[in-house]
């Protein structure tokens, strides 16, 4: 009897539809996956898109620049008639400054690490951890006004012979700029330092001093090391305080109280002129930006793998 | 330490005064380091409060730049900031999140998922500056924004993205799994468990995020200067399309001239930048507070 059977069905109108709902579900769901995973590749796109846009125009670089001269020569006056390409003019100055920064904010960063780890009380931590953060949340434009206009002013009549811009006194502001990089990379390092390597330290008498200096830093060191790589890729690729305070005169040198040009700072006042795209001016912009972005990566990646590799594991 | 003399048991000199001592020296050291760092940036501060304050007024937030210190204002950078921020926000946070969602809840543990992972960490450790020459090449040329907010709020976008998606899986992580299973129990799809129950749960987490992000943003110079940022405007964007300067920007161009009212026209700038930060990571403080008070 056909009419009963359909009867039958009609009486459980929930099941075909639940039916149909399955489907549509597994559609849905399925296009929020593909959603999803399209919205993760934009990250990778970024990297792909960065490698891309440095290596094409660095590539149109050297078809009119010998690479050689590139990395021998020591200078750098592409902007001039007669037209120089030594990248070391630049690295210099980047290097000059970044080791000025690193003289400053890793003894300080670790210094305060260790303090606030191992010796604060947990009021003072809560009030001087967060103080010191305060100083990463500030502009590095901010730094780079204070370098010229405050700290050189400052170190001129201890200094002789320091110029109005030079590399010692942004150096030193990104030594302070650095400081909570290092000091909360390592304060992290510390902390996952086990309480029963301390305990079995006090246990065998050693003094506070003792434990922080002989215990917990040598525990700690692969994640310390790893901060200090990280503070210096930061201090290479930074770019407002060197370009506000340490001058735009691309020299091979390593006085830090004379003005020097920076890889960095060469991007900024390149782009600051109305630069066509095409020129030979425009490619170094590249070129520079390429040997900046090898370094820093360079460095990251070590010290990814510095960590993965020397890393003591306690369970 | 132990020393042994014949005829006579080791002596144990535990020497307690000097060991202690010395803690007491490195403590001191330690202070002094802190000190000098926090000390700096009182010295900061004070500066840019003294050269800063009297220029503070209505007019200089309302003008826009000009030749003359005494009628410069900050008027386009203000507009320029917020339009910015606005479109980088409205860009990397959908994108963030959803990466951050996928990465915590939909992607298998293994190559893909940790290939996107160390993307994002590679990322972070990239140069502003980088970025900058990233916009250049792919959103002002290539897609022809031009030197616009659009070009600028995607560059910056990019910047922030690895901010945003680490903030989102560390909100997303902390909310308890029995959330989740309690919800697929009762017959939810994945999709449904996360909008309802993951999302509105880690969400203080989410904003606390995109609030660092945004602050990072506006804090940025080199990447906008890279990509052509304008020094001088003297209009405020109409559309995402139009040229723009921002507040770092500003600044920047004000400290590099010669004249010391200038400088202090660029401490008033950093004085209005500095309580715009300051205010937004208030925000994002409580939303920690908030966070913590509910788990």
């Amino acid at each position: 009897m056909p009419d009963q059977s359909s009867d039958v069905l009609n009486q459980y109108p929930v099941r075909r539809s639940l039916l149909e709902r399955n489907r549509l579900r597994d559609v849905r769901e399925g296009s929020i996956y593909g959603v999803l995973l399209l919205a993760s590749a934009i990250g990778i796109l970024a990297t792909a898109g960065i490698i891309l846009a440095l290596a094409g125009e660095t590539l149109s670089f050297f078809r009119a620049v010998s690479i050689v001269d590139f990395f021998t020569q020591t200078e750098w006056t592409p902007l001039f008639s007669i037209k120089k390409f030594g990248i070391w003019a630049l690295v210099s100055a980047t290097a000059l400054t970044s080791l000025i920064a690193l003289i400053i904010g890793v003894p300080v960063g670790l210094l305060s690490a260790i303090y606030l780890s191992e010796f604060a009380g947990p009021k003072a931590r809560s009030v001087l951890k967060p103080a010191l953060e305060v100083l990463a949340g500030v502009p590095t434009v901010v730094y780079g006004f204070f370098a010229l206009l405050v700290v050189t002013p400052f170190l001129q009549p201890f200094v002789p012979g320091l110029a109005g811009f030079n590399a010692l006194s942004p150096g030193i502001v990104m030594g302070i700029m650095i400081v909570p990089l290092v000091a909360s990379l390592t304060d992290d390092a510390m902390a996952s330092v086990p309480r029963a390597l301390r305990e079995g330290a006090y246990g065998l008498g050693a003094t506070r001093f003792e434990v922080a200096w002989q215990v917990v830093v040598p525990a700690a060191l692969s994640g310390i090391v790893a901060s200090i790589i990280l503070a210096l890729s930061r201090a290479v690729g930074e770019t407002m305080i060197v370009a506000i305070a340490a001058g735009q005169n691309p020299t091979f040198t390593f006085d830090p109280r004379v003005a020097v040009e920076t890889m960095t700072t060469y991007i900024v006042q390149v782009s600051l002129g109305d630069t066509p795209s095409g020129s030979l001016a425009y490619q170094t912009l590249f070129a520079v930006g390429s040997t900046l972005f090898v370094m820093t990566f360079a460095m990251n990646v070590f010290s990814h793998w510095f960590v993965a590799r020397f890393r003591e594991v306690y369970d | 330490m132990a020393i042994a003399s014949p005829g006579r048991a080791p002596t144990l000199r535990p020497n307690l005064r000097l060991r202690r001592a010395k803690g007491v020296v490195f403590q001191a050291i330690g202070i002094m380091a802190i000190v000098f760092s926090l000390g700096t940036l009182v010295i900061l501060v004070a500066d840019v409060l003294i050269r800063g304050i009297p220029w503070l007024d209505w007019q200089f937030l309302t003008s826009f730049d000009s030749r003359f210190p005494a009628s410069a204002g900050l008027k386009a950078a203000i507009y320029g900031s917020a339009y910015m921020m606005f479109f980088t926000i409205l860009i990397s946070l959908p994108l963030g999140v959803m990466t951050a969602v996928f990465l915590e809840e939909y992607a298998p543990h293994g190559a893909l998922r940790s290939f996107v992972q160390i993307n994002l960490a590679n990322l972070a450790g990239v140069p502003s500056i980088i970025y900058g020459l990233l916009g250049l090449q792919v959103f002002v040329r290539f897609f022809a924004l031009d030197r616009s907010v659009l070009a600028g709020s995607l560059t910056m976008a990019l910047l922030v993205l690895p901010i945003i998606v680490v903030a989102t899986q560390e909100a997303v992580r902390a909310v308890p799994s029995g959330m989740r299973d309690a919800s697929l129990a009762l017959g939810a799809t994945k999709s449904e468990t996360v909008w309802h129950h993951v999302l509105p749960y880690a969400l203080p987490g989410i904003m606390t995020g995109n609030i660092l992000a945004a602050s990072r943003a506006i804090g940025e110079t080199a990447p906008l200067i890279t990509i052509g940022a304008l020094t001088f405007v003297p209009f405020t964007p109409n559309s995402p399309l139009d040229r723009f300067t921002v507040l770092p920007i500003q600044i920047f161009n004000w400290t590099s001239k010669p004249q010391a009212e200038f400088h202090e026209i660029a401490a008033a700038g950093i004085i209005v930048l500095l309580v715009l930060l300051l205010s937004m990571n208030s925000v994002a403080i409580f939303l920690r507070q908030r966070l913590r008070k509910q788990f």
